[in-house]
């Protein structure tokens, strides 16, 4: 049995303009030791699935599942205090902005002593030492002297080694990365994906990471899942994905990368924007952008299964080009 | 993050909008009226102010009397349902024989007729004012806010009673006096504004577009500093309806016979013992209309805040 | 096409920009418990930049690239060096040559005045520097929205209806309205979808070929800068360190910082074998840069040399560098 186990996860908002479903029917699998990358565009929902998880949706958000499970416990029939016991000691999360997610008028010590606190109720000594062990695993120099800095003095690859710190306290079975390099540097994003991956693979965790990044996706996670409209497109192991993506908005997105293309050429971009919410089309969320789209995309669509990477298309790619379409020959010539 | 996707989903790409101006103007109307209406005592505080507003439009097809009128036949009547009230003199009579109604209902005018005009002064400067010290910063800065901070320090009553010593009593010196003593409140507030306006990337882009200062102020910045000023202007409505009433309770503000609610309790004074209504009547009219409008600004408050933050 | 605004500005290969040693200090007041100081955000930067073509200036954060665009686009002066803008250099009187130059921002949410409707944001630069009517003006803007790929019905609407594609189109529209020769691009795609970057990219380019328009484009990401740029200066903490031609720099870095840049940057092909050079710590202060070179705290060829002297940026082959012990020129990238 999976670690974490998320089966038609929906999320929906209720918004001065009527309802709005941020997340649609997302289902989810991770194990220990596992990374798995969820990678989509703003609007895919793939923050609000993890924040749904975690409970840390505002009021105004509706969440429903067929199941949700955390080794081996059901998540929805809990109650509060015994989601809260679970979250930040088994489940911890970091998220994009390490500057902001630390509290800027505590100290280090004292932020990272908290969360040891309230999930492991040591004291002061025991705290301290740990909060030192802590910081020195997540690479930070002179721990010690850390400890009684405030986050106004870290800069911000700091603040998310900090961040992180504060996540592994209570040696989570699984940590939930939200784009946490998007803000950072380069070289210190490639730094703290090393250190990422480097604790994920000392401590067996789970690890998921949400990205927008291809390149981040590429050369961190194993399993990678595409989102789109908050609907989950297709998922696959990493490399697979890359070489023959089975649906057509992965495909899309792949070439849309500048690095894919012919230096100075014209990017293949995307026509038109994520649908909102007024203008939801019936069947297929993409077929409006979809150069693949026919009548019956426009109507329904239906979930492929494994050997598609549970592609939610009519017409899977395989090869880059969709099987059983109507029109194959012509576009096959066409090609 | 969550905020952003809900948000970019909801606001950002809707192309199947309204397109014409009228139109998106209704649908901004609508969004405002969705917002405010949450706010239950905001709506009731809305009501209650427009039928002052009505009452004081409509005094004279409204008060039975005239509000000078003194009839020396009904000295200190009581109200209707007291012992020894009549129809003809609903709320009582004052010392002199005036109908308390009348002088409550053109009372209204002189309130609202305050309000207006030292919310526009004192508007009008403190935006002005404000705009100067945020955008130029330096010393203009340092030295404009100094002066606020100096007219901050004194109590605002004591202050107001001090310029209308040196001015002279009367309504329109009183309104000049705390239009003087409100306008620090907009001069920060809109220097706030300015202040994390001024390096916006808009800004810079009309700057590089070549806009002049001037330009710069009015047009590009000042209608993004509006939405916590109209909030403050309700406010600063109703504290001015308040110390144009302390003022004329301390007999510096309208001169008797004006029916204006604060001096009504000034000449009434010495009667709370032996006719509570004629003290009773101008308090509670002050007390309702300044809690209106005080409700109505915390709605007002939570309807433009979001629109604030989101932009 | 056919938009009466849109002329080709230039033949191509004539010099519009010209830096001569740029510098920008910068005085931190000292505070109560804080010592006063200077910081050097720009420190000496010289390039030319021809029309229809794009010089991309590249580094992490605080390596002075957004400054050196706000003195570009004459929104600060600097504090030593000279600028001249079509051959002309910049001074008091700079009316006339900000029409040339115009600048497009990173933030598309940030960078249009949400109380203007579209109309009124892209008339307003005609409005301060020309004497169209205002029938003129309308046409251009509307003219302009077209070429840029957005609906004239969009004129009457307000910048929160738009998504961030299409704002940043809108301030691209913006940008052009006066016709400059020059753009300043800075990080004009980082905040957009992959998809969304796709599009607004390839309007850039058209725009660029089209009109002959040279552009100067900031940007962190090093996948976009290699598909755009003709040329490439590499930025820390103020100086430059590595400038050349875009595709010399990316096959060959001499400088041991830009290839640890590259070599950091992840790319979309997990069969990539990983050859990542890992950068320990972090930018120094600019408050208190290191002694000699400013790359040596970080830097695995460091030697004492390094730490004593600073290296000038020295032409070497193709591409220019400013470094003592520079990294093999391989090819075997």
């Amino acid at each position: 049995m999976a670690l974490l186990e998320i089966e038609n996860l929906s999320v929906t908002f209720a918004t001065s303009g009527g309802e709005f479903r941020a997340v649609d029917e997302v289902s989810l699998v991770c194990d220990r030791g596992e990374i798995l990358s969820i990678v989509g565009e703003s609007g895919s929902g793939k923050s609000v699935s993890m924040l749904a998880l975690m409970g840390l949706l505002p009021w105004t958000a509706t969440v429903t599942a067929d199941t949700m499970r955390f080794d081996g416990r059901d998540i929805l029939s809990m109650s509060d205090r015994q989601r809260r016991e679970i979250i930040g000691r088994d489940i911890a999360m970091i998220f994009q902005e390490p500057m902001s997610s630390l509290n800027p008028c505590f100290t280090v010590g004292f932020q990272i002593g908290e969360t040891l606190r309230v999930h492991l109720g040591m004291g002061r000594a025991e705290r301290r030492e740990r909060s030192i062990e802590l910081l020195k695993l997540v690479g930070i120099p002179a721990p010690e002297k850390r400890l009684s800095q405030f986050p106004h003095q870290l800069s911000g690859g700091m603040s998310q080694r900090v961040m992180i710190a504060m996540a592994l306290a209570c040696n989570p079975k699984l940590l939930i990365a939200d784009e946490p390099t998007t803000a950072l540097d380069v070289t210190i994003q490639a730094q703290i994906l090393d250190l990422l991956i480097g604790l994920q693979k000392k401590n067996d965790m789970g690890l998921i990471l949400i990205t927008h990044d291809m390149g981040v996706v590429a050369e961190t996670a194993e399993r990678v899942q595409v989102q789109y409209a908050g609907q989950k497109v297709e998922e696959q192991r990493v490399r697979e994905l890359f070489d023959d993506p089975h649906h057509p908005y992965t495909q899309a997105l792949l070439s849309a990368l500048p690095e894919r293309a012919t230096r100075h050429g014209r990017l293949p971009s995307i026509p038109g924007v994520v649908p909102g919410q007024g203008d939801r089309p019936a069947g297929c969320l993409f077929s409006p952008r979809c150069r693949f789209a026919t009548d019956l995309c426009r109507q329904t669509v239906e979930r492929q299964g494994p050997e598609f990477g549970y592609a939610l298309c009519n017409y899977p790619l395989k090869e880059g080009v969709p099987t059983g379409h109507p029109g194959v020959p012509e576009l096959e010539s066409a090609r | 993050m969550v905020h952003i996707e809900a948000q970019e989903a909801a606001a950002g790409t809707k192309p199947a909008g309204p397109t014409t101006a009228w139109a998106m103007r209704g649908a901004m109307l609508r969004e405002f009226w969705f917002y405010f209406r949450q706010n239950r005592g905001a709506v009731i505080g809305l009501a209650i102010f427009t039928i002052v507003v009505l009452i004081a439009v409509l005094a004279p097809l409204l008060a039975p009397h005239s509000p000078t009128l003194q009839n020396r036949d009904a000295l200190l009547l009581p109200p209707i349902w007291a012992d020894g009230g009549s129809w003809t003199y609903a709320l009582g009579t004052d010392a002199v024989g005036r109908d308390i109604l009348s002088r409550l209902i053109y009372g209204a005018r002189f309130s609202l007729f305050i309000g207006v005009v030292v919310v526009t002064l004192s508007v009008t400067v403190g935006v002005v004012v404000g705009l100067i010290a945020g955008f130029f910063g330096g010393w203009i800065d340092t030295a404009i806010m100094r002066v606020m901070d100096v007219i901050l320090a004194f109590p605002s009553l004591l202050l107001a009673l001090v310029l209308v010593a040196i001015l002279g009593p009367g309504l329109m010196n009183a309104m000049i006096a705390i239009a003087l003593i409100l306008q620090p409140h907009f001069v920060r507030l809109t220097r706030a504004s300015v202040l994390s306006e001024r390096n916006r990337e808009y800004v810079i882009s009309a700057r590089v577009a070549g806009a002049s200062k001037l330009r710069l102020m009015f047009v590009t910045i000042l209608p993004n500093c509006l939405a916590p000023l109209i909030v403050q202007a309700t406010l600063a409505f109703s504290n001015a309806i308040l110390d144009a009433a302390a003022l004329g309770f301390l007999g510096m503000g309208a001169q008797p016979p004006t029916p204006e609610w604060g001096t009504m309790l000034a000449e009434a004074r010495e009667f709370i013992l032996r006719a509570p209504w004629v003290v009773t009547f101008p308090g509670l009219a002050i007390l309702v209309t300044v809690l209106a409008i005080n409700l109505m600004g915390d709605g007002l408050r939570d309807a433009l805040d979001p629109k604030l933050k989101q932009s | 096409m056919s938009a009466p605004v849109l002329e080709k500005v230039a033949d191509a290969g004539e010099t519009v920009v010209e830096a001569r040693d740029l510098r920008r200090y910068y005085d931190i007041s000292g505070g109560l418990f804080s010592q006063a100081g200077i910081v050097r955000a720009l420190d000496g930067v010289s390039f030319r930049l021809q029309t229809g073509r794009t010089l991309a200036v590249v580094g992490e954060s605080g390596c002075g690239k957004s400054t050196l665009a706000r003195l570009v686009t004459m929104i600060e002066k600097p504090t030593s060096g000279t600028l001249l803008i079509d051959g002309e250099p910049v001074t008091a009187s700079t009316a006339e040559l900000r029409r040339k130059i115009q600048i497009v921002f990173q933030n598309p949410y940030g960078s249009l005045n949400p109380r203007q409707k579209i109309g009124a944001i892209l008339e307003e630069p005609l409005k301060i520097n020309t004497r169209d009517t205002a029938s003129v003006r309308k046409d251009k803007a509307i003219a302009m929205m077209e070429r840029v790929g957005l609906r004239s019905e969009h004129y009457e609407r307000y910048p929160h209806m738009f998504s961030g594609g299409q704002r940043q189109r809108i301030a691209i529209a913006r940008a052009l309205m006066l016709n400059p020769k020059i753009l300043v691009l800075d990080e004009p795609v980082s905040a957009l979808d992959v998809s969304i970057q796709a599009q607004v990219l390839n309007i850039l380019m058209d725009l660029q070929e089209e009109l002959g328009l040279a552009y100067l484009f900031i940007s962190h990401d090093l996948s976009v800068v290699r598909h755009l740029a003709d040329e490439i200066m590499v930025m820390y903490l103020g100086k430059p360190v590595e400038f050349g031609p875009s595709e010399v720099v990316f096959n060959s870095p001499r400088h041991p910082y830009t290839a640890a840049l590259l070599s950091a940057t992840p790319v979309a092909d997990p069969g990539r074998e990983k050859k990542r050079i890992a950068l320990t710590g972090e930018l120094p202060s600019p408050l208190n840069p290191p002694a000699g070179c400013s790359f040596n705290p970080r830097c695995w060829k460091a030697q004492e040399k390094c730490i004593r002297e600073e290296p000038p940026l020295m032409p070497d082959g193709p591409q220019s560098h400013a470094c003592f012990f520079p990294v093999e020129r391989d090819g075997n990238e």
